[in-house]
């Protein structure tokens, strides 16, 4: 195997960790908004974009990640950002919109920033991309050998902002990796009637930059490609294109009525999950049971520890509201 | 003893049963944006539609606004009617080239040459948490520029017939409505999401704003959510003996000064109130026309209520404090009445 065992089990911790962040804010979404669904009621209300099915995409790339490496992720951003390694307290009580949070309770869930680790998301398809290239830029401009990474979804590749992006990052041979999560659709909107090639790492070709296409939402593979791309751009070798094959399990947003799919289709995914995935290969290399019980209890621990964290702080004080439009640390 | 037939609709059946008539009165009317195929638009505005009329007519379109806005503006040069969706105006910044500097502009350039029969439509409003990026109204920042008109209706009554006034019209129009007045089953159930909507095509012109409810005392100007609040408002008032006429403004562009300025002729006190940034916003321009062409008839000065300057933050409890609701209308009422 092509990969270092301490690798391959933290990929496997975070996956359960992002599978396990997901799968409880599932049921907590819908406290209080039961009977009756209301997308502004409840203890999480808003709009909420899960992204249980799409772990390989962070961990695979997140593995050759340092904390000086920039993250960008869009409206669909807690797996990124748990890969990256965002404080999973602060982040969740943002998402609480709890005072206690990442932006104060004032970003919310698509509106991620921690400083800390040099992560940010938002909701604005294909925005954070030319941030990335920003990142990648300064990196440069600082000698220094971080990279920049950009997610973003199948969709956000015929927006304007990422041919913009990847031919700016080309010209100036900026360490700028875009990850593509291709999970079939744009909402309801399916890759082949909105994208005229069948896969967006074909478009590399049109900046002459490096492109790679991950099948069967591989982990292995994605960690395989990415140390590829995330070496080549540290060296000055310039931008690369990644895109993989995911699966998204739930709505693209929680109360979704998915009209546009089939019911059995998830099911027939769930079938090829990556966790069960790695798992079976941690076995094969003689991971013990015991050891591979004390990493799911350690994911399991870190969740339950951040929405406590998040349920015990305190909303903030509504005169919060007019406060931070500007930086006034210096007056 | 006759009968009164009511016929209740939601919003965006209201919205979608205008432009379906429409697509069947005229073929050159054709809908494009995300997701308004077999999704029927995230907001329901195009509801049924591509069942009805098919993906030619009804098009999905990849997430590539400035390609399919640009596209409906040179579409609608060819003399196609386009109904391009801008899935929430927030989204605006992406493609406001062409709506700015295109939509708005080209029919001026060529001296009238050309014309741009398409409508925009575009969700707006907060009030549910979904924070900055996904909350505004945007009100004042597409009535600013010259050539586009811009409506914002509030009931499905309204919905109906300026959608198919704006279908009609030969100038681009902005048609924004609220996504709390959708009368969408996830959303907030209000009552004024839903109502009377006759199933024959009629229209409601746009450019005049409507007195929604009679009074003596103050002028309140609402548009959308804060006309419905202005109304629950004056509905209190009313039991402390101040009697508050409310001006629905239905259309920022045209703006319908007559209305606004008779009313306050006869009420001597105005309070304009705004789910838009206060900062020069609807608010500014409409106590500035009060002010220059009926500063003596009024009593007291003019109050505004708006957003204060500053994002819509996520948190329920600062995105509450910022949105002006029922209670803040009374309390500037009560102010500018009992000053
Ligand atoms: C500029 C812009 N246009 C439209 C939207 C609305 N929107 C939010 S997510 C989304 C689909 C994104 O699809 P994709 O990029 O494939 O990401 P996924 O949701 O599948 O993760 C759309 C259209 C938006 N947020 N920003
Ligand atoms: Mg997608």
């Amino acid at each position: 195997m092509s990969i270092p065992l301490e690798k391959l089990k933290w990929m496997y911790e975070t996956m359960v960790k992002i599978r396990l962040y997901e799968e409880t804010m599932v049921q907590v979404y819908m406290e209080g908004k039961n009977p009756v669904f209301n997308i502004g009621a409840g203890t999480v209300p808003g709009e909420m974009h899960l992204a249980a099915g799409q772990e390989p995409a962070a961990v695979g790339i997140g593995a050759h990640l340092r904390k000086e490496d920039t993250v960008t992720a869009p409206h669909r951003p807690h797996h990124n950002a748990i890969a990256k390694g965002v404080d999973l307290n602060r982040m969740t009580a943002e998402i609480f919109g709890k005072e206690t949070g990442l932006g104060k309770g004032k970003g919310g869930h698509m509106h991620l920033f921690d400083t800390d680790v040099k992560f940010s998301c938002g909701g604005i398809v294909a925005a954070g991309i030319p941030h990335a290239v920003g990142a990648a830029l300064a990196a440069k401009m600082k000698g220094k050998d971080w990279v920049a990474v950009a997610f973003i979804g199948e969709g956000a590749a015929n927006a304007g902002a990422f041919h913009e992006s990847l031919n700016l990052a080309a010209v100036w041979k900026l360490p700028l990796i875009v990850v593509v999560e291709d999970n079939s659709y744009g909402i309801s909107v399916p890759k082949a009637v909105s994208t005229a090639v069948p896969f967006n790492a074909e478009r590399a070709s049109a900046y002459g930059i490096a492109g790679y296409y991950v099948r069967n939402n591989d982990p292995v593979e994605m960690y395989r490609v990415s140390e590829d791309a995330v070496k080549r751009a540290r060296l000055g070798e310039g931008p690369a294109l990644i895109e993989i094959e995911t699966y998204r399990y739930l709505g693209h947003f929680q109360g979704d009525p998915e009209v546009y799919r089939g019911r059995d289709e998830v099911p027939a995914l769930r079938e090829k999950d990556p966790i069960v995935r790695v798992k079976s290969l941690l076995v094969e290399e003689g991971v013990a049971q015991g050891e591979l019980n004390a990493m799911e209890t350690r994911a399991r621990r870190a969740v339950d520890e951040a929405y406590q964290f998040a349920r015990e702080s305190a909303y903030p004080h509504p005169g919060a509201a007019l406060e931070d439009v500007f930086d006034l640390s210096a007056q | 003893m006759s009968t009164v037939h009511r016929r209740l609709l939601t919003g965006n059946k209201a919205m979608a049963e205008a432009i379906a008539q429409e697509m069947e009165r005229d073929e050159n009317v054709f809908v494009m944006g995300e997701d308004v195929g077999a999704y029927g638009g995230i907001f329901g505005s195009a509801e049924g539609l591509h069942q009805r009329f098919g993906a030619e007519r009804v098009r999905d379109t990849p997430i590539s606004e400035t390609a399919f806005i640009g596209a409906a503006i040179g579409a609608a040069a060819e003399g196609m009617r386009p109904i391009v969706e801008l899935m929430f105006v927030d989204f605006f910044g992406v493609c406001m080239d062409q709506i700015y500097n295109h939509m708005a502009k080209i029919h001026y350039m060529s001296g009238g040459n050309v014309k741009l029969p398409m409508v925009l439509m575009t969700a707006v409003g907060g009030g549910y948490s979904d924070a900055a990026q996904h909350s505004q109204t945007l009100y004042a920042t597409f009535a600013h520029m010259p050539g586009l008109k811009v409506v914002a209706p509030a009931t499905p009554y309204d919905l109906k017939g300026m959608m198919v006034s704006a279908i009609r019209d030969d100038n681009p129009v902005i048609f924004m409505f609220h996504k709390t007045l959708q009368g969408l089953g996830w959303m907030d159930q209000l009552d004024y999401s839903v109502g009377h909507v006759p199933e024959e095509e009629y229209t409601v012109p746009l450019g005049k704003a409507n007195v929604v409810r009679e009074g003596k005392d103050v002028t309140i100007v609402g548009i959308q959510m804060t006309m419905h609040h202005a109304v629950e408002a004056a509905n209190q008032l009313a039991v402390e003996g101040i009697e508050a006429e409310v001006i629905d403004l239905r259309s920022l562009v045209p703006l319908d000064k007559e209305t606004i300025l008779n009313s306050v002729r006869k009420t001597h006190r105005l309070l304009v109130v705004d789910e838009d940034y206060r900062s020069y916003g609807m608010t500014a321009e409409i106590a500035a026309i009060v002010a220059e062409e009926a500063l003596y008839d009024l009593e007291d000065p003019i109050l505004r209520l708006a957003v204060p300057d500053v994002p819509i933050p996520y948190s329920r409890p600062l995105e509450q404090a910022i949105v002006p609701g029922v209670k803040e209308i009374r309390k500037a009422v009560e102010q500018l009445v009992r000053h």
